[in-house]
């Protein structure tokens, strides 16, 4: 088996029926036999039998018919193989003009033809191919038939060397049109009646129709003019019936103007068959919604609507042991079909309900609706990695949204702005079993990709717990009680009157937890004074008890968490999952009640500060006009590798960068403490740079890593003086957004912001792409029992996986903990 | 003549023993057509004057583990 042509006697034996008229129904509204909706072409009427085989739908497969066309028609889609044999085929002795010394098959790149023919040594005429389908030799047009009738005396030995393995190329050329099954063009029947017919049989009506009328005209001896207008129309049928996106050829339309789907245009392109039914399919048992963030829910927790959850089921199987559950299920509503045991599946409703009920034994199986504590895939697109789908417990829940736990947002990147989510249903034991142990959210914390919780607290989470572990954060009991108790976290506090925040985040670890790290707050001094850290970068935990040091980002945030990974080995998942829960809802709940805000008031600079700032710019505005006085003099110093005008560039790039750096330094160690440094020292959004950007100086705005200096040729924008090289007038912005940006500097920004968002989606699409390679390229390689990488046929990639055998997901973020494994 | 052994980046490449090869791939449990190749036109094959059939060990430095082991199959081309 393989493919290959059809030969014209392969059509006719293939074919059940002689198409030889073009009316589709009779008067009555019978199909007209010999039509192109034959009734022996199969069947497509429910309660109907196929006059073939006897079938039903779904039984029947349909059967083909055949066209005997007038005159040949070139099969479009071969025109180019039809153009190559041509130029190759001699014109007088119809060999094709190879050397016949060697057996060996001939390459596409040997094949040129000559212009004498090595064989019966005959002169050769240039032979042009007019797109999409007319052959010329010469300036004589070649007919469809000309080129069959040279292509039946081409020699088999010959057709061999070119690559013909058994067909004949004459094939190429239709003689016999097969007409494909009706079941492959179903017509739909509209309300009233009126029958609305699928685009290839409006097509087919088309061909047979102008087919008749071509055979008739041949018949009574019409002008030559005449048979090949209709000729040359049967061929614009058949082309546009293949292929209706044609260059050069009008687009065949349907009556409403719309143009009609060809063969080619069923399979091609994303929603083609290929891609759309065959490489990806519509699924049953999900659904799809906004998502919105609920903090009270467990991170393997899924919120899903009434609406919702009463419309997906479970499949129960009815025994012995359960027939009261589901007669309660009756009772409730709570099923919405019953599967007999002869396989028919009933609706429930109001009436046969109560008949049902009692009807109902062991071997039925009932459709239960979706209800709290059940497992279900949870996804986000684009899926990317592993965790974009994880299984949730169903949490059932008033409004129209699935309500997901703010710290599963990362590993499915995962956002408020209107994003959707999808859940599926898994339907039997094995599949919820292995979703259960596989896929469940806790089970997913540590990721495989690099050895560290891909799963952590987030944002306002990080800001909370934070604050809350700094020093000097003091609790009465009564407060504790209360913000344990606003967290959802049931516990009981040790006998004392006085808590600090320290104290009650350590509530949460488990006593057997020692570790020492530094926080996100460090400061990365020169010397650590550990213990003594001034700013409570060091965290040290002593049997479950913090003694130093702030929880973090680099505590307990995603990828970067140390506390997480370090439990990670000492937890159970579900164990762990509970940390991340209660510490998330912790520091939201402390963050509550401490009350969290900044605005422009928190960038305000005093007045002896802001001058320092200022001179810092202006000093590096000096610098800057200091080297383009160098450089117009010739004594500016070229840097290694490149031009002058370059090396301008980049020493000016660096006089300002380090200076906008001075002014974060000057930030950094000036302002006081608000709810803005709280943010980015733990981690949980922004950085200095754009703390800088707000209270003092934006910088270079840069366009392909340059400073600007596109626009007019000698100038970035018309009110500029011409070949004005200083920092102003190429994109420097030395002005902060909450002081205001001049109009040059904003459109500078906005410049630098649109070359942003054009690499982020070239960026996107080209990673993608690459990704997609690379995961079909390694997608059957597997790490086997002995440490060695083999594909599936057992050719061995590498000898020892990653040269080192090392399994990421034990590992510390990729490096081998041997202290550890040596406790 | 430079040799392109004696560069740093070369990893040493070694022609195995009928006996070396015959152990070689018995712990692998592989046979010779699933070892990865090298064809016999690669400058280093020339260098060393390994034929056709003949299995390298291959001693490369590594990031990730010091060193590491490899092994390749001479090939045609």
């Amino acid at each position: 088996m393989g493919f290959s042509l059809l030969s014209p006697e392969v059509i006719k034996n293939l074919a059940r029926v002689r198409v030889v008229v073009s009316d589709l129904y009779d008067a009555d509204g019978y199909p007209v036999e010999g039509g192109v909706m034959d009734p022996r072409l199969g069947v497509i009427d429910p309660g109907l039998h196929c006059r073939t085989c006897g079938g039903g739908i779904g039984d029947c497969p349909g059967h083909f018919g055949y066209l005997e066309l007038a005159k040949p028609i070139i099969n479009v889609l071969y025109t180019k193989t039809i153009y190559q044999i041509l130029k190759l085929t001699c014109r007088k002795c119809n060999r094709l003009m190879i050397e016949d010394k060697k057996e060996e098959i001939l390459t596409k790149t040997q094949l040129t033809a000559p212009s004498k023919c090595p064989h019966c040594k005959a002169q050769q005429k240039k032979i042009t191919l007019s797109k999409p389908y007319t052959f010329y030799e010469d300036k004589t047009e070649l007919t469809a038939a000309d080129v069959r009738e040279r292509f039946e005396k081409i020699p088999n030995r010959d057709l061999k060397r070119v690559g013909f393995n058994g067909g004949r190329p004459e094939w190429l050329i239709l003689t016999l049109f097969p007409v494909p099954p009706v079941t492959m063009r179903p017509s739909i029947t509209l309300e009233g009646g009126e029958r609305s017919e699928d685009d290839l049989t409006h097509k087919l009506v088309d061909i047979v129709r102008i087919n008749q009328s071509l055979k008739e005209n041949m018949d009574i001896g019409a002008p030559e003019f005449i048979l090949n207008d209709l000729w040359e129309l049967v061929q614009y049928h058949i082309s546009t019936y293949f292929d209706n996106e044609l260059t050069g050829v009008p687009l065949a339309r349907h009556r409403s103007g719309r143009a009609l789907k060809g063969i080619i245009q069923r399979l091609k392109a994303k929603e083609g068959r290929i891609r759309g039914n065959l490489l990806g399919k519509r699924v049953n048992f999900s659904a799809r919604t906004v998502i919105s963030p609920d903090p009270k829910i467990s991170i393997n927790e899924v919120g899903v609507p009434q609406e919702i959850a009463s419309e997906l089921t479970v499949p129960v199987y009815v025994t012995d042991m359960n027939t009261s559950y589901v007669k309660q299920l009756f009772k409730d509503d709570k099923i919405n079909y019953v599967i007999r045991p002869d396989g028919r599946r009933i609706k429930v409703t109001k009436e046969n309900k109560s008949e049902l009920t009692t009807n109902i034994g062991i071997d039925w199986v009932v459709d239960r609706q979706l209800k709290d504590g059940d497992i279900v895939l949870f996804n986000r697109q684009p899926s990317l990695h592993r965790v974009s789908m994880m299984a949730h417990r169903v949490r059932i829940m008033p409004y129209r949204t699935l309500r997901l736990n703010p710290s599963v947002c990362i590993p499915y990147n995962a956002d408020f702005d209107g994003d959707e989510m999808n859940i599926h249903v898994p339907q039997n034991e094995e599949a919820r079993t292995e979703a259960s142990f596989l896929m469940e959210v806790q089970r997913n914390i540590i990721s495989p990709k690099f050895g560290g919780p891909i799963i952590g607290l987030d944002l306002d989470q990080i800001s909370g717990v934070y604050l809350l572990t700094k020093e000097n954060v003091k609790f009465n009991r009564q407060q504790a009680c209360q913000l344990f108790s606003e967290a959802g976290i049931d516990m009981e506090l040790p006998d004392k009157e006085e808590f600090t925040g320290k104290e009650l985040f350590s509530l949460l670890l488990p006593d057997k937890l020692n570790i020492e790290y530094k926080a996100n707050a460090c400061m990365n001094c020169d010397v650590c004074k550990k213990h003594d850290c001034p700013n409570d970068g060091w965290v040290s935990i002593k049997n479950g008890q913090i003694e130093t040091g702030v929880i973090d980002k680099k505590g307990v945030g995603a990828e970067k968490g140390r506390l997480l990974n370090k439990l990670s080995r000492l937890l159970e998942d579900e164990d762990l999952r509970d940390f991340i829960d209660y510490a998330g809802r912790l520091g939201v709940a402390y963050l509550m009640r401490r009350g969290f805000s900044l605005g422009t008031a928190d960038l305000d600079i005093k007045k002896d500060i802001w001058n320092d700032i200022r001179s810092k710019i202006d000093g590096a505005h000096e610098e800057a006009s200091n080297l383009i006085k160098k450089y117009k003099t010739k004594e500016l110093r070229i840097l290694p590798g490149m031009t002058a005008k370059e090396s301008l560039e980049a020493q000016i790039m660096n006089v300002l960068a380090s200076g906008v750096s001075g002014v974060s330094d000057i930030i950094k160690d000036t302002m006081e403490p608000n709810d803005i440094i709280h943010m980015f020292t733990s981690g949980a959004k922004g950085n200095i740079i754009n703390t800088t950007q707000m209270a003092a100086v934006v910088g270079q705005e840069t366009i392909l890593g340059k400073r600007i200096k596109r626009g007019y040729l000698t100038r970035t924008l018309p009110h500029i003086k011409p070949r004005d090289l200083s920092p102003g007038a190429h994109g420097f912005v030395s002005r902060g957004f909450k002081q205001g940006l001049t109009p040059f500097e904003l459109f500078w920004n906005i410049m630098n912001g649109r070359e942003g968002l054009m690499d982020k989606s070239l960026r996107t699409r080209k990673s993608g792409y690459m990704q997609r390679r690379l995961v079909n390229a390694l997608q059957d390689l597997k790490v086997h029992q002995d440490g060695s990488v083999r594909n599936s046929i057992g050719e061995i990639v590498q000898f020892m996986a990653g040269e080192d055998g090392i399994d990421p997901s034990k590992s510390d973020w990729g490096k081998l903990n041997w202290k550890e494994g040596m406790r | 003549m430079f040799k392109v052994t004696d560069h740093e980046m070369v990893p040493k490449h070694e022609v195995l023993t009928p006996q070396e090869r015959k152990e070689v791939l018995e712990t692998l449990g592989v046979e010779k057509e699933q070892l990865p190749v090298i064809k016999e036109t690669d400058p280093v094959i020339k260098e060393i004057g390994a034929k056709r059939g003949d299995v390298l060990r291959i001693i490369r430095k590594s990031q990730t583990a010091g060193h590491s082991v490899y092994y390749r199959r001479v090939v045609e081309g």
